[in-house]
């Protein structure tokens, strides 16, 4: 069996730069993001958070490589309990110029064999992209309610 | 035709601000589809059994198929089969299948390219190479009124892969 592994590209109407912005600007994350503010320094070997509306902390894990606008990698699993057997996988973004569009590609790996939290990510990031990509676009990010991912099925 | 014995190979999800039945209109309708596949025009008769074919720019056949699923506006499932010689003796069939979902005020579309054989990494980078973009600017499409202008060059790994396996591409 392969290990698992997620891999998912989009093409976005924007400038790098702002990309980048959106993926590492707290206040911005948390208009896309399942309402999650993304909370670190950025510099290789800090810690990295997601950080839910009461405050409290969804997911962690360290930066593991920050090039700005180009790449930006780092590692979080959840802390619930549903997870506390599991160990952080390496999220990695790359940031490419595609014309007048960017081309962002997200490789989500280093998961074990059977991880109840990657087939919670495969189900989360293609909402969180794709959001993502509606707030750089329009302004207006997607408002997918958490219940729709289906996240127990 | 049995559809029992395909396997999923690639699956793409995106999530768009529109409703199920525009999402619908833009990937069975030609003046949709020209916008932001490449400039080819899908052209489908929408019962099953019924014809589904992809026009290039020019006229030219690309892709032919068959509707084997259709249940508007949430499920489309077609043969699309690349109109180059030899490719579906040796590759077998190509199976597409189109999810359309209600998520909120949103949209989830998820689609399923499927076969019938164990195919290389190699052979699926074509569709894994164009899928994201095609999709990425039905999205910008239906949301901003304007697809994205992507420039793709043609898909080198698979291009390579079917010439070892002596199928002739254009």
């Amino acid at each position: 069996m392969p290990k698992p592994e997620f891999i998912y590209v989009t093409y976005i109407e924007t400038t790098p730069e702002k990309l980048w912005h959106a993926l590492t600007d707290g206040n911005f994350t948390e208009r896309y993001w399942f309402g999650a503010r993304l909370r670190s320094d950025w510099t290789v070997g800090s810690s990295f958070e997601m950080v839910r509306s009461d405050g409290t902390v969804s997911d962690a894990g360290k930066v593991v490589e920050c090039d700005p606008p180009r790449r930006l990698a780092y590692t979080f699993v959840n802390q619930s309990d549903k997870y506390r057997n599991e160990f952080p996988a390496l999220a990695t973004f790359v940031l490419e110029p595609y014309g007048k569009l960017v081309k962002l590609t997200l490789t989500h790996q280093g998961f074990a064999e059977g991880s109840k939290f990657f087939q919670g990510i495969s189900k989360g990031w293609p909402a969180i992209l794709s959001s993502l990509k509606s707030i750089l676009e329009t302004g207006q990010p997607l408002d997918i309610p958490y219940a729709a991912l289906k996240l127990d099925s | 035709m049995n559809i029992d014995h395909f396997k999923p190979a690639t699956v793409y999800t995106i999530y768009i601000a529109a409703t199920p039945e525009k999402v619908w209109q833009a990937l069975t309708m030609s003046e949709f589809s020209r916008k932001y596949f490449f400039g080819n025009a899908v052209e489908i008769d929408l019962k099953v059994g019924g014809a589904y074919i992809v026009r290039t720019p020019d006229g030219a056949l690309h892709i032919s198929g068959e509707v084997i699923e259709c249940d508007p506006p949430r499920k489309l499932t077609i043969t699309f089969n690349v109109n180059w010689p030899e490719l579906i003796e040796k590759l077998g069939p190509t199976l597409v299948s189109y999810e359309i979902e209600p998520a909120g005020d949103a949209v989830r579309l998820t689609m399923t390219e499927s076969h019938d054989r164990p195919l290389s990494d190699d052979i699926l980078s074509g569709g894994r190479q164009g899928w994201p973009a095609i999709l990425s600017s039905l999205k910008s499409l239906l949301e901003t009124g304007e697809p994205l202008v992507i420039k793709m060059q043609p898909p080198q790994r698979m291009l390579a892969a079917l010439k070892e396996m002596g199928i002739k591409t254009p």
